[in-house]
């Protein structure tokens, strides 16, 4: 039935494709341990970089202060994703249900200049109102308003990656903890919670990743000393090659690869568990 | 009895409480964040600015209220100055090309990835998701180190002896539009996958036995019932595209004008504050049909009627 040249024509497309996709991040790995300041020529192995990096003290603390706007942006993100994907799935009828849909959904692919642009406006208007009723300006750009800016995105990723998990899930257990007299309440935190754990963690890990990462929505919304590392990276990047940069991003790929394999390792460890534990429940 | 009842109605009240709680905070998230900034832009496109502050819309001027309302800024962008309409019309097709590549190299990427032996098949995923979580800004600039002048491409050309001046690669719409290939992709496979994985293969047995070629197969089976990822994926890559900015910023050049900078020039470099605001509008205005198609697309996927 297969042919082989068709398999190798497949075999062909994925290796290519693969390479197409990991081509850049090979480069920057390498690169990292060039020894010359041109960062395209060879001159040598060499960990002068990552030295250069320990002593870089905007790198340092854009990093911080990244981590730090991270951790607050996945928690957000995850808490009001759980509710916007209960409600998408439980509640099929309720007043607004289109728009909030749409609202929830827009940010997944609005451009990020709008998206920064309308709130940095919102948020200028509003320090001017409230500097015109008491005196002093609310709120300052920084932490707070780039925060408010990554939970938005974050929570249309977080969103999606709980709907999905939500609608694959067995309505019948949620359905017999109610007949066995649990109250909603109880349901969803003994019941479903519980179930869409995974999903939790991964739209957590995914808009983690995406606030460390963002440049443009962090660039409207920032103030004078809120520079995060994206936007120290990209004002480097942008007046051309920076071997400090090479040694970031080595960086950042190695932890973000050990933290996403291992994360799915463990995730899938808990699925065949679980998968084990309804199996003897099922039997007994 | 009654304390019974009484317990069933405190029941009933906390969870139609319940309910407006989970509805309403993310609700109210959203319609300050989201759609509250919307209407802000367009008052302040509206705008007349005087200096920096913004002129209210309405005002009290001895007794009547005001509304001065100004689109000046709309005829300029339309009008006066064709950097506009050149930059936008510019963001479109590079948009629709990107869009277009990555079908093509995306479509059979997730079709062999789809029809990959089982067992391999999450390890591959993986690979195509990895970096996706990877900084997109690092991979972008990656790109740059690859096509400078005396960069990697050209430095082993050079040492080889295929070519005997470095290739103009960087800073050209060449680049751009491989940059902006590159960071989409995935977007074109996640959904291209999602739907290919899941289709019947008996459909394609039978039209074997019913005697279609296997390439007939594909394009009257596969290909229609694929419909929804191929929507998904392109409009997952066409929406971001138009509004692009890093990726331009990056790699672009002088001839590749994209309205993401123009907006971001606007806004940094010329601080127009109201004219940044109606070049966004006439954005969204732009994107406002593929956005809703997309809405409409995401709202059937989590009422999961259609799959």
């Amino acid at each position: 039935m297969r042919n082989p040249a068709g398999e190798r024509t497949s075999k062909a497309w994925l290796i290519g494709g693969f390479a197409f996709l990991y081509l850049p991040i090979v480069t920057l790995i390498i690169l990292s341990f060039n020894a010359s300041p041109l960062v395209t020529t060879w001159a040598g192995f060499s960990f002068k970089w990552y030295g250069e990096l320990m002593r870089d003290t905007v790198i340092i603390e854009g990093f911080l202060l990244s981590l730090k706007i991270a951790l607050l942006t996945a928690t957000a993100s995850v808490l009001l994703g759980t509710f916007a994907a209960v409600a998408l799935t439980k509640f099929p009828r309720f007043t607004g249900r289109t728009v909030f849909s749409g609202m929830v959904n827009s940010p997944l692919v609005m451009p990020e200049v709008i998206i920064g642009l309308s709130l940095l406006l919102t948020l200028v208007s509003l320090q001017r109102l409230t500097e015109d009723l008491f005196g002093t300006g609310w709120p300052d750009r920084g932490t707070l308003t780039i925060w408010i800016g990554h939970t938005l995105l974050g929570m249309a990723y977080a969103t999606v990656v709980i709907t999905s998990r939500l609608r694959e899930m067995n309505p019948q257990l949620e359905e017999a903890a109610l007949d066995l007299g649990a109250k909603p309440w109880q349901v969803f935190f003994l019941v479903t919670l519980p179930l869409i754990s995974q999903a939790l963690a991964s739209a957590w890990l995914l808009s983690f990743t995406l606030s460390l990462d963002d440049v443009v929505l962090s660039a409207f919304l920032s103030g004078p000393g809120s520079t995060t590392l994206p936007i120290a990276i990209f004002s480097r990047a942008r007046l051309g090659l920076n071997p400090t940069v090479n040694a970031v991003a080595t960086l950042t790929v190695l932890v973000v690869s050990i933290g996403v394999v291992a994360a799915s390792l463990w995730m899938a460890r808990l699925e065949r568990k679980r998968a084990r534990e309804m199996a003897a429940a099922m039997k007994t | 009895m009654s304390a019974h009842s009484n317990v069933q109605w405190l029941d009933a009240f906390v969870a139609r409480l319940g309910r407006k709680f989970v509805i309403g905070v993310p609700m109210l998230f959203l319609l300050a964040v989201f759609a509250l900034p919307f209407l802000v832009v367009f008052k302040i496109s509206v705008s007349e600015s005087d200096g920096v502050r913004f002129v209210d819309l309405l005002t009290w001027s001895e007794g009547v209220l005001q509304l001065k309302v100004r689109f000046s800024n709309y005829l300029y962008i339309l009008f006066e100055d064709s950097l506009y309409i050149e930059a936008y019309l510019s963001s479109i097709k590079y948009a629709a090309l990107t869009t277009a590549i990555c079908l093509l190299i995306g479509y059979p990427f997730a079709y062999f990835l789809a029809r990959s032996p089982a067992e391999v098949r999450p390890g591959l995923l993986m690979l195509v998701m990895l970096p996706f979580w990877t900084s997109f800004l690092l991979r972008v600039y990656a790109w740059k180190m690859l096509l400078a002048d005396n960069g990697v491409f050209n430095n082993i050309a050079l040492a080889l002896g295929l070519i005997d001046a470095p290739i103009k690669m960087m800073h050209t719409p060449f680049s751009l539009t491989l940059g902006m290939v590159y960071t989409y992709l995935p977007f074109m496979v996640l959904p291209l996958y999602a739907n290919l994985v899941k289709m019947d293969l008996r459909l394609l047995e039978a039209a074997r036995d019913l005697g279609a070629t296997p390439w007939q197969a594909f394009w009257r089976i596969t290909v229609p019932l694929s419909k929804g990822g191929i929507v998904a994926g392109a409009l997952l890559v066409f929406i971001p595209c138009v509004g692009e900015f890093v990726i331009p910023e990056l790699l672009g050049g002088p001839q590749t004008l994209m309205i993401g900078r123009v907006l971001w020039d606007e806004f940094f470099a010329n601080n127009d504050w109201p004219m940044a605001a109606s070049v966004a509008v006439v954005m969204v205005l732009l994107i406002i049909v593929p956005l809703a198609l997309f809405n409409k697309y995401q709202a059937e996927q989590s009422a999961g009627g259609r799959a």
